[in-house]
């Protein structure tokens, strides 16, 4: 399978990453360069193999539901780009 | 004293031949006048460094420590230090300095031991040839004008200019086996699952898995066995005894049964390090190791299938680079989405970019099981080829990587070129299964790994066959010019 340029730019914004208009065709090149190393994959039969999720076929560990974190709200916050009253600023979503 | 071993450091510290303190300004001084030239280095924690190595100094005259206590160690910027910047490569945490620190570092400084600094490293892990950092490439000790390998490039440079006597790496498909190779030195990941991952930062969940990195196969024991252990906080470490991995070391390897897989030895493996590989598999069969010829018949699909496993873990890994709580942000957003992208686009470098959009592209409805679905199933296909072989032989043995370190900037331009560095490590972290690299011979004046691959937490198996192979030989001991000054 191969990607084109409106490939990209579907992938890129459900990625949200901008991609460079100048760079788009590089992009798209260097993608299916990999995808096309990828797909030498679909030459073998798969259809009796069960997917491999965990190397060691381990499940998700389940723990008491206790509350054990501390509450560090300042450190945390300390380091955001902006913060307000204990909470994380972002721009406006509702006008 | 900068180019003694673990080990060594260790006795002499006990002896009281010179303290922790002394060793760690020896360190420092000779990072502050050498490292200029190999870029191994992000952070020197030097305030902070020499503060644990007077604390090590102290507990040490008190009596009983760990014989890690005062040892200088190196860790990757992956791991989160507690009021330590840790970048992971990237613009994007150029300005993160942890609130925690990462099971592993509190390990090392439970034990007494010292961090040095934090070691450059490709961009979120992502590269074979510490490239992709932003803040500049690392260069081989023994040729700086080649690649160190990655993405452990710092840790494994520093290690081999004898700027730490060792350092902590991480192996998604090779990162620390693949530099540890190129630069001369000894690195192991473990089974997937040993050492904890919390605080790691994370690459792709179900590959990641952190090692040791160091001058000898008898350093990694130590450090083995103090990384490993489960940890409640990671919910895919593994829950099982961690056995004395230096006191089997010496057990005789008489009958021991290594299988040379025939696919690591086709064709884009270069004569050189082919050379090297068969003369270290003749050293093992004059310890009494009996050789025999398996296949993976799989394994040619090992890059493939990582190559959707690895950028769609990724891809959603990356999902929490948002510019809302940590990291970099873009500035004066116009709206939710504005800053998002901005913030990610200015922040994630070329090849995180690309993994992110292959990532993504093979998670996206529609193509789910033609990629994502297909490459964990062959995944376990290349995992019960595995098995299989570990059925009539006890470890495994090839080359680490199929040329020794190429100049920089040879494969930048060539992603699917670049990716082909980690053709035969790359099987290992798909199944799970510890493996090794050590020295086995230069060309060119350039270091050549030999790869060990053995069963699922049979680490001491591993290191019990390399420490026999680095008692006959000496290729461990070569150091680059460089190194050897005084």
């Amino acid at each position: 399978m191969s990607v084109d340029q409106s490939d990209i730019e579907k992938v890129a914004s459900l990625s949200r990453l901008a991609i460079d208009s100048e760079t788009t065709e590089q992009v798209v090149q260097k993608v299916n360069d990999i995808l096309a190393m990828i797909d030498q994959m679909q030459a073998v039969d798969t259809d009796a193999v069960e997917p491999m999720t965990n190397p060691l076929d381990a499940t998700q560990r389940l723990r008491a539901d206790e509350v054990t974190e501390q509450d560090r709200r300042e450190a945390f916050q300390a380091i955001a780009p902006a913060t307000e009253a204990g909470l994380f600023l972002v721009p406006k979503v509702i006008d | 004293m900068h180019d003694l071993t673990v080990c060594a450091l260790s006795s002499a510290l006990a002896a009281g031949e010179f303290s922790s303190v002394e060793l760690t300004q020896h360190l420092i001084d000779r990072i502050k006048s050498l490292d200029g030239d190999y870029n191994a280095f992000l952070t020197l924690s030097e305030e902070h460094a020499l503060q644990q190595a007077s604390e090590a100094d102290a507990a040490r005259a008190k009596g009983d420590v760990h014989a890690l206590c005062g040892i200088p160690i190196a860790h990757k910027d992956i791991f989160c230090t507690d009021g330590i910047r840790t970048s992971c490569g990237s613009k994007m945490l150029d300005n993160f300095v942890p609130p925690y620190s990462a099971a592993l570092i509190e390990k090392f400084d439970g034990a007494g031991a010292v961090m040095l600094g934090k070691t450059n490293m490709d961009e979120f892990a992502m590269g074979a040839s510490n490239e992709t950092s932003f803040y500049g490439p690392v260069r081989n000790p023994w040729n700086t004008d080649c690649v160190p390998g990655g993405s452990s490039g710092g840790s494994a440079a520093a290690v081999a200019a004898c700027l730490a006597p060792a350092a902590t790496g991480t192996d998604t498909g090779g990162s620390i086996r693949q530099p540890a190779a190129l630069c001369g030195i000894t690195g192991m990941k473990p089974t997937y699952g040993r050492i904890s991952r919390y605080g790691m930062i994370a690459f792709a969940s179900s590959l990641d898995q952190a090692g040791p990195m160091a001058r000898s196969v008898e350093d990694l024991a130590l450090l083995l066995e103090l990384m490993s252990g489960h940890d409640p906080k990671d919910s895919t470490s593994i829950d099982a005894d961690v056995p004395d991995y230096s006191a089997s070391l010496n057990n005789s390897i008489e009958g021991l049964r290594i299988g040379v897989p025939k696919e690591y030895f086709s064709e884009g493996l270069n004569p050189g390090t082919a050379a090297c590989v068969e003369r270290a598999i003749a050293e093992y069969e004059k310890l009494g190791a009996k050789i025999s010829e398996i296949s993976l018949p799989h394994s040619p699909l090992s890059v493939p299938a990582y190559y959707v496993v690895a950028p769609a873990e990724a891809s959603t890994n990356l999902s929490r680079f948002d510019g809302v709580r940590y990291g970099h942000r873009c500035d004066n957003p116009t709206n939710l989405n504005d800053l998002y992208t901005r913030t990610r686009s200015e922040g994630f470098g070329e090849e995180v970019k690309r993994r992110i959009l292959v990532g993504t592209y093979s998670l996206s409805a529609g193509y789910y099981d033609a990629y994502y679905r297909k490459a964990q199933k062959i995944r376990r296909l290349i995992q019960q080829d595995f098995v299989q072989a570990f059925k009539t032989v006890d470890l495994l043995i090839g080359p680490t990587s199929p040329s020794p370190a190429f100049p920089l900037g040879a494969k930048t331009s060539d992603p699917v070129a670049m990716y082909l560095e980690d053709i035969y490590t790359i099987a290992a972290n798909l199944a799970g299964l510890p493996a090794l690299s050590m020295p086995a011979g230069l060309v060119d004046n350039k270091p050549v790994g030999v790869q060990l691959i053995g069963n699922y937490l049979n680490e001491a198996q591993l290191l019990n066959a390399a420490h026999q192979f680095q008692c006959v030989t000496e290729w461990h001991q070569q150091r680059p010019s460089q190194g050897a000054s005084a």
